[in-house]
């Protein structure tokens, strides 16, 4: 009896969200890897089997070599611009025991609670060439010649995009880093500065390999979600413009697939992302991996 | 002694040299959304011509104008719904199957385990694709409460993640002794477990909210009537139609619509946001 009961127990409580998660995650995601292989425009009867035609199609495609281009391109410079910065804060913020410690840890953590939506057009507007205030700031102090239209030129746009999203990491990761920097012992501080060795010193043999676990790990959150947030930025800064030139990965796919009709092709991409982000993962492990 | 002067000179350069870089990225933190917020008072004139300046008077227009014409209002009704809903949905969902995977041993419980951990790793904008479509098939589309679902669904991995590892510390003791007592399994769960694990539910609960409120890419996919769209999804919408237009004032407003509630639901959590990230990098 107490079995039966116990068992109708665990059945209630697993089925139904079992059943979902199969339906809305495992369901889709086994499709994206199927649907890769197929050529559809949408309109039922008409999937077309072709194999691996579409990632053949990818290698030749140059809007996606831009995308793929500027997808590494983010994922290289905002882990490691947000990281310097976020390390550099929560080191001053810890070593200095400056009153303000929990003052700036609350206003610099403040950007990661705003809807990205709202940080990218906030952003978009601070770099409008006419209305916005950089360009403003940059003429009052005397640096015209910096000016540039920040999200309309090709050369510049990324690195625009890039600020941004530094600007919304920053914060979490540095409180992030200041809670491991805590957990460090203070004697092994103490014993350096009898030895006579510098702030920065301190901070590159003690803080850095004491804190290494935790950076690996945000290095793979970094990685992951400057990713996965490129679609949002891309997308409301700059829907990809000038010209494709802040085009990423997942824009390229979303486009394909709801602009063009081009689901089996937008699936091909989306597989390739995947692999793209486990790789990245498995390498970025394999790399930071200490041996002792 | 003069050793000891330089020395103090010294750090004190370097302290002034801190505070006054820490202060410098305060700004930048700080005033973009404080430029927002004043320029939302301005008159589309003043936007236009002098983008730093404060404003002359309190203008008002672009909130009204923000309510009545951008339909904020609609906007803001939507996304509280969506986020209640879908954080109910998710709890209802999550603890009792937390619950189960971290305390009872069955067929299947490993393997169950693992692929909603697995999760973890499987991101929305890979599948989103075909998960329109499927709802599409099923004519569900422009469903404020299918999007509820969808958003509990795809928190589970995290949410179930944390509150297995929550559960399996509880001692054993206490669910024995309700048995004894004539507890069933269900009261047990409701009496007993949940108010053992609330602070993981709290953290869980606004680390979720703030995921749901903010969302876009879903909202954006899987809603296309004006009446029903999310913040995130209205104010995307208003600033494509005021890309073309100049008139940036109600854009402005609907940027202080969204922020400010946001600041006040961040000075009540922030403590328990910044927590909650701490020990994410502890476990590191």
């Amino acid at each position: 009896m107490r079995s039966r009961k116990k068992n109708i127990f665990i059945a209630t409580c697993i089925i139904p969200t079992f059943t979902l998660f199969a339906l809305i995650v495992i369901y889709p995601t086994i499709k994206t890897f199927s649907m890769s292989f197929y050529q559809w425009s949408g309109i039922s009867q008409n999937a077309v089997f072709i194999g691996f035609k579409n990632y053949a199609d990818l290698f030749k495609d140059r809007t996606l070599i831009i995308a793929f281009k500027n997808t590494i391109f983010l994922i290289l410079t905002v882990p490691i611009i947000t990281m310097v910065l976020s390390l550099f804060f929560a080191a001053i913020l810890t070593q200095f025991k400056l009153k303000g410690k929990n003052f700036y840890r609350t206003v610099f953590f403040f950007p990661n609670v705003l809807a990205l939506v709202v940080i990218s057009i906030l952003w978009s507007q601070i770099y409008h060439p006419t209305m916005g205030i950089l360009n403003s700031f940059l003429d009052s102090i005397g640096l015209e010649g910096l000016k540039q239209v920040w999200l309309g030129d090709e050369q510049v746009v990324m690195w625009a995009i890039v600020m941004t999203m530094v600007w919304q990491a920053v914060g979490y990761y540095m409180v992030m880093y200041i809670a491991g920097i805590d957990g460090i012992p203070k004697a092994l501080y103490e014993a350096a500065t009898v030895d006579g060795a510098s702030g920065i010193r301190k901070f590159f043999s003690i803080t850095i390999p004491m804190l290494w676990e935790v950076i690996r790990t945000t290095i793979i959150f970094m990685i992951s979600s400057t990713l996965n947030m490129s679609f949002i930025f891309c997308r409301v800064m700059t829907a990809g413009g000038p010209n494709k030139s802040s085009e990423v990965l997942l824009t390229y796919m979303y486009n394909q697939a709801f602009q063009n009709a081009n689901f089996g092709y937008a699936m091909a991409i989306a597989v390739v992302i995947f692999i793209f982000t486990v790789c990245l993962a498995l390498v970025s492990n394999r790399l930071t991996e200490r041996r002792d | 002694m003069s050793d000891n002067k330089d020395f103090n000179w010294r750090r004190n350069i370097t302290r002034f040299i801190i505070t006054l870089v820490l202060m410098i990225y305060t700004v930048i933190t700080l005033f973009p959304m404080l430029w927002s917020i004043y320029s939302s008072v301005k008159s589309s004139n003043e936007i236009l011509t002098s983008p730093w300046g404060l404003p002359n008077k309190l203008n008002f227009q672009n909130y009204i104008n923000a309510f009545t014409k951008a339909n904020m209002g609609d906007y803001f009704l939507n996304s509280i719904f969506i986020t209640v809903l879908s954080l109910t949905l998710l709890l209802v969902l999550a603890i009792p199957t937390s619950y189960v995977l971290a305390r009872f041993k069955f067929m299947f419980s490993k393997t169950l385990k693992n692929i909603f951990v697995a999760g973890l790793f499987i991101q929305v904008m890979i599948y989103l694709v075909p998960l329109f479509l499927l709802v599409n098939k099923v004519h569900l589309l422009n469903n404020r409460l299918v999007l509820c679902v969808i958003y509990a669904v795809t928190s589970l991995p995290f949410t179930i993640f944390l509150l297995i590892s929550f559960m399996k510390s509880i001692p054993k003791d206490y669910e024995d002794a309700a048995m004894i007592d004539g507890c069933n399994y269900f009261g047990i769960l409701v009496k007993i477990i949940v108010p053992m694990v609330k602070p993981a539910v709290v953290t869980v609960s606004i680390f979720s909210a703030l995921g749901f409120w903010n969302e876009f890419p879903l909202a954006f996919t899987f809603i296309s009537s004006s009446s029903k769209k999310t913040l995130s999804v209205g104010l995307a919408n208003l600033m494509e139609i005021q890309r073309y237009a100049t008139d940036w004032g109600a854009l402005f407003a609907g940027l202080a619509i969204v922020m400010i509630p946001t600041l006040l639901f961040y000075v009540f959590t922030q403590k328990k946001l910044t927590e909650g990230v701490s020990i994410g990098g502890l476990k590191g």
